[in-house]
């Protein structure tokens, strides 16, 4: 008993640094979302973020077709891998994984050169004389910003869970009689629910709660949340009381679909909880 | 289906090369024009080198990830092996509390701590910068460490500490000599992972920084702003190269000693 104590006591100063600042800060996020700046108990400014359900529902809806289509890029390629050697696959991933190591704000913005209205993708199509279109600025751009950036959060876990899966297990569904189709559907996808599901968390939270994709590539007519949060703390419009509130909904909206997600998987590996 | 396979591989790598591939190539150009070819310079390299600002936000983010991620590899471990010997109940607490800033989006953890600060400054002497730059670093930091450590200590035998002090060690000596090698691996990655995180970040720097400390990534934010720098392209075509070389590196001394340990097994 004395020894338990003594050891626990190791972790005590990370103990009091989590306290002060995870716990405390998370805290106060809660606390001005229900105080006006005077400190007062309110609601008004939780009912305030009703006024802006047109951006929340837009992210919402971004990040969701974001990630799907990362999905849908990430699945037949996570699957060749597997089915290449495997000094090949260690190759391969890293050179998946290599642009990540980039910082997003520069691989964002080599997607601005391109896409812009005298962009390179512009004059290539001008050359066989189609265009010009107006890529930039748009919400498609955002949404090619977030798989763009995003792509390697659904590859990994999709890639982890496929390389667990025994090619006896595929042998086997053949021989009873499955065709590809009947195998990729009651076989594969089944096996990969844990890599799809963490792979959608990996991708949606980033993307739900991003700013600077939208700024950058949304021009200023498609904010999204984070750029709606960022503006009450740091841009012209000062509110942290309006900023935590949406903060606090935003943590909302993101642990539903955690526990959504959660649902589909089995009781041991659950999605980071 | 093999050929549609490599086809296929070939498509994905190009949408994840292209646009860097388009940085480096003009970050050669002699105008400043994203889309036409007109000569090659090394201009914006120097001028890129010759940039006070760059330079120092770069000695900036590499001081700041250095002790913040020294500072959050000595706590983590510290904490990990406290945990390991909790009871299931507060065990859990802790845990949940340390996934926090893992779970929640990074804006939201930025801003979070920037609440903090605000309250701080406004009743202590603090400022925005270096120190509230560090605190937020360790602080996104630490979660790693504990997660890399923590399940290394599931894999080690328990009675190796009290087998070591069984056998004349005192306690630092135990855990110096006997925990901590068996444990090494995980603190190794905790501490990588911490390291790359802090150069990388910058959303939770963007919150926590002020105006008189600036790290590589905000820079590069204020420029990217500025709509046409061509310093930027220089920029991650030095970043690139750079990866690009430690990667290749690290893969040939894991290549190495994976061969060599297979070699030895054979022995």
């Amino acid at each position: 008993m004395k020894k338990r104590f003594s050891s626990v006591l190791i972790s005590a100063p990370y103990l009091v640094w989590m306290v002060v600042f995870i716990l405390v800060p998370l805290i106060m996020v809660g606390y001005f979302a229900f105080t006006d700046p005077e400190g007062n108990f309110t609601l008004d400014y939780v009912a305030d973020v009703a006024r802006y359900s047109n951006i929340f529902i837009r992210s919402v809806w971004l990040a969701a077709i974001a990630t799907v289509v990362c999905l849908v890029i990430a699945y037949p390629l996570a699957f060749i891998l597997t089915r290449m050697s495997k000094n090949r696959q260690s190759t391969m991933l890293m050179i998946v994984m290599l642009p990540m190591w980039m910082n997003f704000l520069l691989r964002t913005y080599a997607w601005m050169a391109l896409l812009g209205n005298n962009g390179i993708i512009n004059s290539l199509l001008g050359l066989i004389g189609i265009g010009p279109f107006k890529m930039l600025n748009t919400q498609g751009a955002v949404v090619l910003g977030m798989v763009y950036n995003y792509l390697p959060f659904m590859i990994l876990p999709l890639y982890s869970v496929m390389t667990k899966i025994d090619k006896s297990v595929l042998e086997a569904a053949s021989d009873l009689g499955c065709n590809s189709a009947n195998t990729l559907f009651r076989v594969i996808i089944p096996l990969t629910v844990p890599g799809i599901t963490s792979g959608t968390t990996m991708v949606f939270v980033p993307a739900i709660s991003t700013f600077i994709i939208s700024r950058m590539l949304g021009g200023g007519g498609n904010l999204l949340i984070g750029d709606l949060i960022e503006m009450q703390f740091l841009g012209n419009s000062y509110n942290p009381n309006l900023g935590a509130s949406i903060s606090l909904v935003l943590m909302v909206i993101i642990l539903l679909i955690m526990t959504i997600m959660n649902q589909f998987n089995d009781d041991d590996d659950k999605v980071l909880m | 289906m093999k050929k549609l396979a490599k086809v296929y591989v070939a498509l994905v790598l190009m949408f994840l090369y292209v646009p860097i591939f388009v940085m480096i190539v003009f970050s050669f150009n002699t105008t400043k024009s994203r889309t036409v070819m007109s000569g090659f310079t090394f201009e914006w390299y120097e001028k890129l080198f010759r940039n006070e600002l760059i330079l120092s936000s770069l000695r900036n983010t590499i001081i700041i990830a250095v002790i913040a991620s020294i500072t959050a590899t000595i706590l983590g471990t510290a904490a990990a092996i406290g945990i390991s010997r909790m009871r299931k109940f507060p065990k859990m607490v802790v845990m949940n509390i340390t996934n926090m800033p893992i779970i929640n989006p990074e804006i939201v953890t930025g801003v979070s701590l920037m609440l903090l600060f605000v309250f701080f400054a406004a009743r202590m002497n603090l400022e925005f910068g270096f120190v509230t730059l560090v605190i937020a670093h360790i602080t996104f930091d630490v979660p790693y460490v504990i997660l890399n450590v923590l399940p290394k200590f599931k894999q080690m035998d328990p009675n190796l500490y009290e087998a070591a002090q069984d056998l004349g060690c005192n306690p630092l000596q135990a855990f110096f000599k006997v925990v901590l090698p068996e444990i090494m691996p995980g603190v190794i990655s905790g501490f990588l992972m911490s390291f790359t995180f802090s150069l990388d970040d910058f959303i939770i720097s963007y919150f926590t920084s002020g105006s008189t400390s600036q790290t590589l990534p905000i820079t590069i934010y204020s420029m990217t702003r500025r709509k046409v720098s061509p310093e930027i392209n220089a920029l991650s075509t030095i970043i690139f190269v750079i990866v690009v070389t430690v990667l290749i590196v690290k893969n040939i001394i894991e290549n190495r000693s994976f061969s060599k340990g297979t070699r030895e097994d054979k022995a």
